[in-house]
């Protein structure tokens, strides 16, 4: 049933990557429990915009959690307490009337702060860019039948390529690593035959790029997998791991 | 002013094929001589800024997003429709091509609609190639479905998550141009004015949405593909930053606006829930393949679902549409359930609802084998509803989805503006007054793909263009009206939130311009904007400064123009006197309640030239002809 909550909110403002940042005290009143935690922020920056105030900045767009854009650490944790749930569809129902909820930016090296709750996750499009793609040309392609996929690799390969490159890996990672985020591109095409040719290459310039970022390494705290919204497994990491062995040690590219 | 849709003449099936041979060619020693700017980075515009920097072009591709990733294609989720006939059902580049011009209520030009229904079957090998994970049967081969509004299974899926996976497959191929240093990326850039010199589409001004700097971008053509104007109704399925700014800052330019009253109002979403509410969530209309849509039959029944007998419900459009039933296109399902809740049979708290029911297939079919099909989007509703959907029916009401209107194109995808090409769902050029399920990512991908890379070395081999840079004062004169703007925007300091006139805004065009639509009502609308216009520029409070990370003065300049576009889309509501897939005016239907075309007086896209803020466009029209396709009343009974 709907009903209204009262609730403190402890949000992280920062005004840029220069500046220093700390917690302000805000009061959240009469919520819905059927608001999303996004919509409860924007009633809260409707509140502190008519008090003459800035509203507290926080990146979301699609709001059916897809794109990937929002996030932030709720209570210490990725996307709030709910398993398998971007920020966006996090709803107020799972919190109770007064509670004090903490809300702050994702925290990695690779990641800096734009403004508040904003981090700039370019680091990402950096490693794609390195290697996360078949090297396919527009134009020439085959007829689509005449690469042939057995169904459990398609459905394996959906299953990681289902990442949205949100940074909660990163961010619950006590190393801060984008393996699992990684690991999922490299998986995905690992496992189709699209991907083969270039598996070796990939794996070796992915995971270089990785580390020349900034990011950690994997130590298996799995923490990544637990908090990942799209619910992509540790498994992808491991496939990984074995295929960069491989290149490594027996590839042309090592 | 003639409006040349340059579309060739003779046989439909050869047109593109020789307007490719008339083409000119760049040569490719001096492909690299030439600069393109690209605006947005969806389905359309990464497809096209990688195959044109495949091709040698230099590409600069902008987006307001931290990622070019995320681009709003990536929340469609149904599927991607492609004349393949892997099934042998009887499809083909024909039958896709007079599907989608009748679904489009017979408002769309032939010639492209042909060649969009050409180009489906190399948009599938293309992303096949690029290892987009689509569905697939045991054997290894590709894995069809059925789709709103067709017979035949032609849909390509990958899952609940088509579009993410498209796009994440063209947003690959843009960051592998973006490592050879073909394609510069520059992402959280707004676009706010376009730059013309001697005419031609010659740069852009865009404002750094970090450090709030203006840039100024020069270039040998522009291609925008920034999307739909959906969020002029505030609430729609459409993501928070999804905008009019781009297209609008053009049609202030010159470049005319087609057919704005043609929105799609998609009908499986899930119901208005507060006031509070930002957003309007899709649930994919594959859903419609195994539910069923129903409603109790008498009015004001507040019996839970699960106590009304079946004896008392009344599958509507299995009833009213015996051939279709429940895959009905949209714009029918859409006013079918807006006449159900209207009789007051409407279901849940706000009885703006009916039901979505998948007891029957869960019964025929298993829980596992649904949960394989739509598992995520049960999902989905789970977590904004609280309600178990294999339980308990979904409940759904339609919301302002997609725009068919848009900038208005020639065959070539150009602008009457010369060098401003738009692609996607920011043109006009391919749904005319309806788009069919699964045909917006092939629309995104086709102009992208496969013709932008042709018709761009056309327009560029014959331009004859001098070198332009940005110390243009062109440059200089636009990149001062938008600094004047933005200050304005921050100096009027009044006691509204930008957030607040947008609701009413939105409210406004829902009421008298959403998916029922009569004079009295769009004459109201268009009283009501420039009032709120008004309101707006006198009493709006954008908190912060220029110079920074700013969300809210983002917010007020795309509500700005929202309040401009707005009162265009009204306007041609109003003026065409006739109703046609999804604009439906009450005076224009048959006896049992379809839209009424008028096809001897309203057979053209109205594409209409701006003069100035609050005065009179002036209408053009492009006369609509059909030789392949024979004009009926569609009918899906």
């Amino acid at each position: 049933m709907t009903k209204k909550i009262n609730l403190t909110l402890k949000v992280w403002r920062q005004k840029g990557a220069a500046h220093k940042g700390a917690l302000e005290t805000y009061s959240a009143q009469q919520i819905s429990t059927d608001m999303s935690f996004l919509e409860m922020l924007d009633l809260v920056n409707e509140d502190l915009t008519l008090s003459g105030k800035e509203p507290i900045a926080f990146d979301h767009d699609c709001r059916e959690g897809i794109c990937g854009m929002c996030g932030a650490m709720v209570n210490g944790r990725a996307h709030g307490p709910e398993k398998g749930t971007t920020l966006c569809q996090l709803h107020m129902r799972h919190f109770s009337d007064g509670d004090t909820i903490m809300i702050e930016p994702w925290r990695a090296m690779a990641f800096k702060v734009v403004k508040d709750l904003v981090v700039d996750r370019s680091a990402f499009d950096k490693i794609i860019a390195a290697g996360g793609y078949v090297s396919v040309n527009t134009g020439g392609a085959p007829d689509a039948n005449n690469i042939p996929v057995y169904a459990e690799d398609a459905e394996l390969a959906m299953d990681a390529a289902q990442c949205i490159g949100c940074g909660a890996c990163v961010a619950s990672c006590p190393n801060a690593s984008a393996m699992l985020f990684t690991s999922a591109k490299v998986s995905q095409l690992a496992l189709l035959p699209q991907g083969k040719v270039e598996a070796d290459k990939r794996v070796l310039s992915m995971l270089r790029c990785m580390d020349e970022l900034g990011f950690g390494n994997c130590s298996n705290e799995r923490e990544c997998e637990a908090e990942c919204p799209k619910e992509i497994n540790i498994t992808n990491i491991a496939r990984m791991n074995r295929g960069f062995l491989k290149a490594a040690l027996f590839s042309r590219h090592k | 002013m003639q409006l040349d849709s340059k579309a060739p003449g003779g046989p439909i099936e050869t047109k593109w094929d020789r307007h490719r041979q008339d083409l000119k060619l760049v040569n490719p020693a001096n492909k690299r001589k030439f600069d393109i700017i690209v605006v947005g980075s969806g389905l359309a515009g990464a497809s096209a800024a990688a195959s044109l920097a495949e091709l040698g072009y230099n590409v600069k591709c902008f987006c307001i997003q931290d990622s070019p990733r995320r681009a709003h294609s990536i929340a469609a989720q149904g599927g991607i429709n492609a004349a393949k006939n892997y099934p042998n059902d009887g499809d083909s580049v024909f039958r896709l091509f007079y599907d989608t011009v009748k679904g489009g209520d017979f408002r769309a030009r032939e010639a492209n609609v042909y060649r969009l229904a050409m180009c489906s079957n190399s948009i599938i090998d293309q992303c096949a190639a690029q290892g987009v994970p689509f569905a697939r049967e045991y054997g290894g081969g590709l894995a069809n479905r059925s789709f709103g509004g067709a017979q035949v299974s032609r849909t390509f899926y990958a899952r609940g998550q088509t579009g993410q996976q498209l796009l994440l497959g063209a947003y690959s191929a843009l960051m592998r141009q973006v490592s050879v240093g073909k394609v510069e990326m520059l992402p959280r850039r707004e676009m706010l004015d376009l730059v013309l010199v001697n005419g031609k589409s010659r740069g852009i001004i865009v404002r750094n949405l970090i450090t709030g700097e203006m840039e100024r971008h020069a270039a040998h053509a522009v291609v925008l593909c920034t999307g739909g104007y959906g969020n002029a109704y505030y609430l729609s399925t459409n993501a928070m930053a999804c905008n009019v700014t781009a297209a609008w800052r053009c049609h202030k330019r010159g470049a005319l606006f087609a057919n704005p009253c043609f929105t799609q109002i998609h009908p499986t979403c899930i119901p208005v829930h507060g006031t509070y509410q930002s957003k309007l969530t899709l649930m994919s209309e594959s859903l419609r393949n195994d539910g069923r849509v129903w409603v109790p039959k008498k009015a004001d029944d507040r019996r839970k679902p699960d106590q009304i007998p079946e004896s008392e419900r009344d599958y509507y459009l299995e009833r009213k549409y015996p051939s279709f039933g429940n895959l009905v296109p949209r714009d029918v399902a859409s006013r079918n359930a807006k006449a159900m809740c209207d009789e007051g049979k409407g279901v849940g708290s706000t009885q703006l609802a009916v039901y979505l029911d998948f007891a029957e297939a869960i019964k025929r079919d298993g829980e596992d084998v649904i949960r394989k099909k739509y598992g995520n989007l049960f999902a989905m509703y789970e977590k904004i509803t609280a309600e178990n959907p294999y339980k308990t029916p979904m409940m759904i009401y339609p919301a302002i989805h997609y725009a068919m209107g848009g900038l208005w194109v020639d065959y070539n995808l150009m602008s009457n503006l010369e060098g401003l090409f738009v692609l996607g769902e920011a043109n006009f050029s391919d749904h005319g007054a309806n788009r069919l399920g699964a045909s917006a990512l092939m629309q995104g991908l086709a102009d992208g793909y496969f013709v932008i890379p042709y018709t761009m070395g056309g327009y560029l081999g014959g331009a004859g263009l001098d070198s332009v840079d940005t110390n243009h004062p062109a440059f200089a004169e636009v990149e001062n009206e938008c600094k004047e703007r933005v200050n304005k925007l921050l100096s009027i300091k009044g006691s509204r939130t930008v957030d607040d006139i947008h609701r009413e805004l939105g409210l406004c065009m829902w009421d008298n311009c959403g998916m029922a639509r009569n004079d009295a009502g769009l004459t109201k609308a268009l009283n009501t904007i420039p009032k709120l216009r008004d309101e707006f520029w006198q009493n709006i409070t954008v908190p912060g400064d220029q110079g920074d990370f700013n969300q809210s003065l983002e917010k007020a300049g795309r509500v700005a123009d929202f309040l401009e576009f707005s009162e265009l889309l009204a306007k041609d509501a109003l003026d065409r006197r006739e109703s046609c897939g999804g604009h439906f005016n009450e005076a224009f239907q048959t006896e049992e309640n379809e839209a009424l075309r008028d096809d001897e007086n309203c057979c053209y896209a109205a594409a209409w030239e701006f003069t100035g803020v609050g005065k009179e466009p002036v209408l053009h029209k492009e006369p609509l002809t059909f030789e392949n396709v024979h004009l009926t009343q569609r009918s899906y009974k």
